[in-house]
């Protein structure tokens, strides 16, 4: 039941399998253990970000593209849900408009980008979009009467979702019953369902051949596959779960604008997420996001703290700066490209072959 | 591939027939807008800026296309020499503020001919130990290029903000640069003359390096075929690294001038410019040196008269620009060959 559930990809590795069930209790069960605004942020955006990484990974990890465009997708959904909500009330119908208007366009651009660039180098397809998710974000500041400019959006959700719509007037297990409770379970489970569909992809025979095609994409043409064709529909489908994510996320928020979902700075947190955690599986992306979202919510906090003990020593108070985490962030990154390419996961599953 | 082999052994040796086509882009889109734009002045003007802005990038983009070139490395962290060249200047004139501020064109001057080579010596030993670092263990990788140097980018950008701080810092131009000249109707700042000087200096040096010294030659031939090189005795790796330390120099060098030309740096500069040079060095041709400068110089002209004439556009123009070239020539305006 559960290796179907899981497409037949399976952890692999004792420690590997204990991370991600308590990954995955601590997020099911979030209200209950950790009560508190900050703490449920946290939680949601950590599912947010397991399905934005995971599609990432079906194009780095699995089908060998660069592309920088990922997060344009990301805020297309996000956008959808905060216009439409905005424009027609705070409604059902408005936010499955919202989303399916969102995943619609996401496909037709994430297909011409790809026809346009995928037939030629990887390079080249990572400067390309680079250079239109660069255009995009300067679009969406301009439209300011759609996109609410640089302030961005806030909208209300239908009345069932709101933080006022009480369940129960008294607290269930230290969980308040309120509609921000429903949210966060509608964000779960879309999450995990989009999760289980990516392992769904990867595991069947069309990501075997993405497989192919990243180890090398001669070979796979030569054995009769149409490389073009593979790649675009896997950067397609990549966007179209990377819109997704970026609805759930403003679903979430009940705000968007280009700096929580479109920036450049999100952009590289993916990448961070995806080469730390590990490229070419999904689990990769499950134990990347959570580190990195714990990490930029709590390590701070315990910088700061190193920060202010280390007073005396001017520089090395200025290396501990919260602000400076990126810093160590990077360091990281770039060690973990030298030095365990396959990440936390493939330094997971390496100890258990031993 | 092979058709061109066949070529070479039975025609003569190729003479360097210059394809004429690209370069007359840049006076006719000149032409083009002079009668959009309606007055002569203006005109005048806009394109005297346009030029000014596109030398600027040029010297920024001539390095990245370099190193692409001869060593099949796109560095996404080229930016980081970019924003470091113009952090490094910030600091050289303010340790010179009499030198600055002095109404002395010379001494105006200097101070900048300063701060351009503390910038460059700086940038050149960054690209020195990135290059060491970072790039040497993922030459032929382009996979591990493209994520490493990215890292690198985050790092290097971290790293500047704990030095200089976050913020945003002015950068003046010196007095005496400060200001425009007048031609009947038409202005040009004093500054722009100054930029189109040093891009022209830079684009005629490298030109003369790459075509009249051994050293030239060897680059050239290592774009092409850079095995033969290396069977012929000469040690790759280490022009390797030479044109590297050179490439990330020119960046720190257009930090200076995009500084100045921008009067203010922050540490995110370089990502920003980034985006820019990639655009020129696509529609140039990645890794043709004189494809750069047309491409530089389109990129520069279109984003001023855009900027007049449709100032919403002009934000897209860039894209816009490459979308045409690449539908025109998909491999850039001056394609390289060997690739």
């Amino acid at each position: 039941m559960i290796a179907r559930l899981l497409s037949h990809d399976l952890p692999r590795s004792r420690p590997l399998a204990v991370i991600l069930l308590l990954i995955l209790l601590g997020l099911a069960f979030a209200p209950f253990l950790f009560p508190g605004a900050k703490a449920m942020n946290v939680a949601a955006k950590v599912l947010v970000f397991i399905v934005l990484a995971a599609s990432y990974d079906l194009l780095l990890g699995y089908t060998g593209i660069v592309s920088f465009a990922h997060t344009m997708f990301f805020g297309i959904g996000a956008y959808g849900v905060a216009i439409a909500s905005s424009r027609l009330g705070p409604t059902w119908s408005a936010l499955a408009m919202g989303t399916v208007a969102a995943v619609l366009l996401s496909l037709a651009l994430s297909f011409a980008i790809g026809l346009f660039s995928l037939r030629v180098r990887a390079i080249f397809y990572a400067m390309i979009t680079l250079a239109v998710a660069s255009a995009f974000q300067t679009l969406a500041s301009q439209l300011s009467e759609l996109t609410g400019g640089e302030d961005g959006l806030n909208f209300k959700l239908p009345e069932l979702l709101s933080p006022a719509h009480r369940l129960m007037e008294e607290p269930l297990l230290g969980a308040s019953l309120d509609g921000r409770f429903i949210t966060y379970y509608i964000v779960f489970f879309c999450a995990a369902l989009l999760f289980l569909a990516l392992l769904r992809i990867v595991n069947s025979p069309f990501g075997r051949v993405l497989q192919a095609i990243r180890e090398n994409d001669f070979r796979a043409e030569a054995i009769g596959y149409r490389t073009v064709v593979y790649r675009t529909l896997s950067n397609v489908l990549a966007a179209i779960f990377a819109t997704l994510a970026g609805a759930l996320l403003a679903l979430w928020l009940r705000y968007n604008s280009a700096d929580t979902s479109l920036s450049f700075e999100i952009m590289v947190d993916i990448l961070l997420i995806v080469v730390i955690g590990g490229m070419g599986t999904l689990y990769g992306a499950v134990c990347g996001a959570t580190l990195f979202i714990l990490a930029q919510s709590y390590l701070q906090d315990l910088m700061a703290a190193g920060a202010s003990a280390a007073q005396g020593l001017p520089w090395l108070a200025a290396l501990l700066s919260p602000d400076r985490w990126l810093l160590w962030l990077g360091v990281l990154f770039v060690l973990s490209v030298y030095f365990f390419p396959t990440g936390v996961v493939g330094k997971l599953r390496k100890e258990q072959g031993r | 591939m092979s058709a061109l082999s066949m070529n070479t052994t039975t025609a003569p040796p190729r003479a360097a027939a210059i394809d004429w086509a690209p370069l007359l882009l840049t006076p006719l889109l000149a032409l083009a807008a002079l009668p959009l734009v309606g007055s002569g002045s203006t005109w005048f003007t806009l394109t005297a800026a346009g030029l000014a802005m596109g030398m600027i990038i040029f010297i920024i983009a001539s390095g990245l296309t370099l190193i692409f070139g001869l060593m099949d490395v796109l560095n996404f962290g080229h930016g980081i020499f970019i924003a470091l060249g113009a952090f490094v200047a910030v600091s050289v004139l303010g340790l010179l503020p009499a030198w600055t501020t002095a109404d002395s064109l010379a001494l105006n001057l200097a101070a900048i001919g300063l701060a351009m080579l503390a910038a460059m010596a700086s940038a050149g030993a960054a690209g020195w130990l990135f290059e060491r670092l970072l790039v040497r263990r993922v030459y032929g990788l382009h996979l591990m290029q493209i994520l490493i140097t990215m890292g690198g980018m985050v790092v290097g950008e971290e790293v500047i903000k704990m030095v200089w701080g976050p913020q945003m810092i002015a950068l003046e131009v010196p007095a005496a640069l400060r200001g425009a000249l007048l031609f009947g109707d038409a202005a040009i700042e004093k500054y722009r003359l100054l930029a189109v000087a040093v891009g022209l200096a830079v684009f005629i040096a490298l030109l003369l390096v790459l075509n009249r010294t051994k050293l030239g030659l060897l680059i050239r031939a290592g774009v092409q075929d850079k095995e033969m090189v290396e069977s012929l005795g000469y040690r790759i790796h280490r022009l390797f690294v030479g044109v590297f330390v050179a490439g990330s120099a020119l960046a720190g060098l257009g930090g200076v001038m995009w500084g100045l030309y921008q009067q203010g740096v922050v540490p995110q500069m370089g990502a920003r410019v980034n985006v820019l040079i990639f655009i020129v060095i696509i529609i140039g041709g990645l890794g043709s040196t004189t494809g750069c400068f047309v491409g530089a110089m389109l990129v520069g002209l279109l984003a001023n008269y855009t900027g007049f004439l449709a100032p919403k556009l002009a934000l897209f123009s860039n894209i816009l620009l490459m979308a045409m070239v690449l539908l025109w020539r998909p491999q850039g305006l001056y394609p390289v060959t060997s690739r």
